[in-house]
């Protein structure tokens, strides 16, 4: 578990402790290391960990591959299921997916470390810097619109360049890469990763981007309907919620992933304002991750307060661990009730709440913490005025399991749809599954063209 | 108290574990720091004629297992390359110095009378225990007429230890290379010249690996590479056999053995010693670990020995001799199936892999309600390979269970399907 260089009651933290801060959360592996690693693996067969992958990444084989030495066949066995594998293996919660059911983890204890893996032969491949791994197919001549760079739209756009099809993506904000870009904590993609993958996903070929394409401001669905031969909807969920309490419009009181954008933008972070009394509201990973940078940048105190219990809290064990490894302090069953102060915010008051009946309700105590700064990690929605007449379902996007929306040869996957997962990997799963829909149905009405 | 002495080919011992005549037993700094640590005794690396014979650089290459360990070694050095009576004084010291350790001086010369005895008696003066006779260096010196050249002609075998019987009222050690179809054959020369003991095995003849990028043969000199002799414990298999075939073969039977090959814990020296061993030599094992493995190798095999109620290595020397039969002796209407400990099993699937793809199709996968796979041994197909148990990664998660046949003990040679079979008469 790694420490940080935190604020204590006799020191601040320097320019440099902050820097240090954000780089790389995890050594990468060295050669031996992850020769002696990868000899822990039992090849399984019809391997659990494969099967718990959203990508189904072969992964006995993979480690299989950093054993006998072929470290470049390694990263193209992973990569030829999640071109983002360089991505995932950093940011995947490995804990609750493909190590949560490795075997190992009953003979010896500890699972295979197989996200640390991943990275060793995904990072070797691309440090390399040799010809891109994959070929494209005999080109289509047709061209596909996608909405949005992020790891679904990338993927897809990968997928489709394959298969032989030309793609341009458009992006609202200056860079690509989506979460991995915005929405992560600098330590988990350190050294510009997100950047560096991007650039090595695009060198396929045949893919290009536009940036400052807003859909329902400068992008509209049904231009690119009548323009493209194919539409893929990777746009994400845009909308921030709002808490619905007294006090929120305080100065102070921000938006978790905003305050992460911004660290993520920021190239001299000791120059990120951070308050002294930091609160994050919210319970999954984007909540942990704004906390512990807060702490990473010289908050003295952060408190991550959810409103259930530690059973119902989505961040992993593992990023709750990394938290509290570092101060945050972890308050359960407590939602905010009431924002105060002057010219910014001073206080927050919480309800402490229950479960009766099945039903989270305040049980009728309180209390106060001293709040210079409020992040909200409690999610982000659909933008739906933005996407017109496409049927929605439970807010997000319908698609079937073609990937299809309810409008024809408009196709949808990633964070936006209603199977939405909240995870990178997934986003890398749908948008590879909706390329090869996309293909079939051009395939399709190709064939049905020259008949 | 369990006593580790022993005699081997009428040499007594503390214990049975011996530093094989090798690149340990070079010199007396090392030899010393053996006999510190707990050895028995030492074969002092093989003495020529001199002048010594010159060495090359590079000489060690090794195979891993998949997790880098260190499983077997392969050399290309040669005898010792230090001049003769400086080894001879060496040896002098030692036996003055430690007087219950047991020196054995390897010997190796031309094909020629003169050169064997002269030899023979010169080594024998300096107060060893005995004299082995290195017939088996399967690298360099066979390319002289030498090592294996000799060992691999059992006219030679039987000459030149009946030589150094001539000369020397020492027991004579006969050093076998395992480089030969039939074990028995040389052992059988040995023995008819009148050897105290059998040695093996020497080295097995190798080439351990190739340099991709160069394309040489390892370890490399220069460019080249050479086979050179093979040890450790990838090759106690090889050698378990040949002690094993020596023990009871009625043209070697009585035939004292000292065992060499791959012998790392105490539990392989158990090993040779129930196949029919006196004693055991080692070499790689020190090299890989360091002389102080032949503490727990004492300590292990007395705690074996108290534990089995053994008081002495020659209550168990042996003991596996007379279950070791041929093929044809085995009983072919015993039946094994395998079972699956299901609260044990971790579903890896190795099990299933390997019967589906290289043995019976005998193992069932069924969804479980919580998931899981459920592996199951299907009976009717099942032929008690044992490949499964042998692949789980589970200790005694799958095991071999007995099947109660009613069938009575039937061999080959009696078969009914046996063409050629022996029908009573």
């Amino acid at each position: 578990m790694k420490h940080f260089k935190i604020t204590t009651e006799s020191s601040r933290l320097s320019a440099r402790d902050i820097a240090e801060n954000f780089d790389d959360l995890h050594p990468s592996l060295d050669g031996a290391k992850a020769i002696t690693e990868a000899a822990r693996c039992l090849y399984c067969y019809d391997a659990p960990c494969m099967n718990a992958c959203p990508t189904h990444i072969d992964i006995p084989k993979f480690i299989h591959q950093i054993r006998s030495g072929n470290l470049d066949g390694s990263a193209h066995t992973i990569l030829s299921e999640n071109i983002m594998g360089g991505a995932c293996a950093r940011a995947c919660p490995t804990e609750i997916l493909c190590e949560e059911v490795c075997v190992v983890h009953h003979t010896e204890g500890a699972s295979v470390k197989i996200g640390e893996l991943q990275r060793h032969a995904v990072d070797h491949l691309m440090d390399e810097g040799g010809a891109h791994p994959f070929m494209r197919g005999p080109l289509s001549g047709c061209t596909l619109a996608v909405i949005g760079a992020g790891p679904a739209g990338l993927s897809f756009a990968h997928r489709a360049a394959m298969l032989g099809h030309d793609v341009v993506l458009f992006e609202a904000k200056p860079k690509a890469g989506g979460l991995n870009e915005y929405g992560l904590a600098g330590y988990k993609m350190a050294n510009d990763f997100a950047q560096t993958e991007v650039e090595f996903l695009l060198a396929i070929g045949g893919v290009r981007i536009e940036h400052g394409k807003v859909l329902g401001d400068n992008l509209s669905l049904d231009d690119l309907r009548t323009a493209y031969d194919a539409v893929f909807i990777g746009a994400g969920l845009t909308a921030a919620r709002g808490l619905g309490v007294d006090g929120e419009h305080f100065a102070g009181v921000g938006d978790a992933l905003e305050f992460i954008e911004n660290v993520r933008r920021t190239e001299d972070k000791s120059s990120i304002p951070v308050g002294d009394d930091v609160v994050v509201i919210g319970g999954g990973n984007t909540a942990i991750d704004a906390a512990v940078q807060a702490k990473c940048l010289g908050a003295r105190n952060v408190t991550l307060v959810y409103r259930r219990g530690p059973d119902a809290m989505t961040a992993t064990q593992w990023e709750r661990d990394l938290a509290t490894a570092n101060g945050v302090i972890i308050r359960y069953w407590a939602a905010p009730k009431a924002f105060s102060g002057g010219a910014n915010v001073e206080r927050a008051a919480f309800a402490a709440m229950r479960i009766d009946n099945g039903k989270l309700t305040p049980s009728g105590d309180s209390f106060e913490l001293p709040a210079d700064m409020v992040l909200k990690a409690i999610g982000q929605t659909l933008d739906s005025a933005i996407f017109g007449n496409l049927k929605l379902e439970g807010g997000k996007i319908d698609v079937n399991e073609q990937y299809q929306t309810s409008l024809p040869g408009v196709f949808a996957g990633g964070d936006c749809i209603k199977s939405g997962e909240d995870l990178t990997v997934q986003a890398v799963e749908d948008g590879k599954q909706a390329a090869i829909e996309a293909d079939n149905m051009l395939r399709e009405k190709l064939k049905g063209a020259a008949e | 108290m369990s006593d580790l002495g022993c005699i081997i080919g009428g040499v007594e011992s503390i214990n049975p574990f011996w530093l094989a005549s090798a690149p340990p037993s070079d010199k007396k700094y090392n030899v010393e720091r053996a006999f510190q640590a707990g050895w028995g005794g030492a074969v002092w690396k093989t003495l020529g004629v001199d002048p010594p014979v010159v060495n090359v650089t590079s000489r060690y290459g090794v195979h891993r297992t998949h997790d880098r360990r260190i499983i077997g070694i392969n050399n290309i050095e040669l005898i010792s390359d230090r001049p003769l009576d400086i080894n001879l004084r060496e040896i002098e010291e030692m036996r003055r110095e430690w007087p219950d350790r047991v020196i054995i001086g390897s010997i190796m010369a031309p094909i020629d009378e003169e050169a064997w005895k002269s030899l023979a008696i010169k080594v024998a003066n300096s107060g060893v225990q005995g004299i082995e006779l290195n017939l088996g260096c399967p690298h360099g010196m066979c390319e002289r007429g030498m090592g294996s050249a000799v060992g691999q002609a059992p006219a030679l075998v039987e000459q030149t230890t009946r030589w150094v019987r001539e000369v020397v009222d020492i027991p004579v050690f006969t050093k076998l290379t395992p480089n030969v179809t039939d074990i028995i054959i040389p052992a059988a020369a040995a023995k008819a010249g009148g050897a105290h003991a059998v040695s093996l095995i020497n080295t097995v003849n190798s080439v351990i690996g190739v340099d991709l990028n160069n394309m040489t043969p390892t370890p490399t000199v220069d460019g080249r590479g050479t086979h050179g002799g093979y040890c450790g414990e990838a090759v106690k298999p090889i050698a378990l056999h040949m002690t094993a075939e020596i023990a009871r073969q009625p043209e070697t039977q009585g035939l004292e053995i000292s065992a060499i090959g791959g012998i790392t814990t105490w539990r392989d020296a158990a090993e040779f010693i129930a196949l029919g061993a006196g004693a055991v030599q080692v070499c790689t094992a020190a090299m890989l670990y360091g002389f102080r493995i032949v503490e727990d190798m004492n300590e292990g095999l007395a705690a074996f020995m108290r534990d089995k109620g053994y008081r002495s290595i020659a209550d168990f020397k042996g003991k596996a001799t007379a279950q070791t039969v041929d093929w044809n002796e085995l009983n072919i209407n015993h039946d094994l199936k395998a079972r699956i400990d299901d609260e044990a099993c971790i579903e890896c699937g190795r099990c299933f892999i390997a019967c589906e793809d290289t043995a019976h199709q005998a193992i069932r996968i069924d969804a479980k309600n919580d998931g899981g796979r459920k592996f199951t041994v299907v009976d009717d197909e099942c032929v008690g390979c044992n490949l499964c148990m042998h692949v789980c990664p589970v200790k005694d998660c799958i095991t071999m269970e007995a099947v109660d046949t009613d069938r009575p003990y039937l061999t080959w040679p009696e078969h009914p399907k046996n063409p050629l079979r022996k029908v009573a008469e």
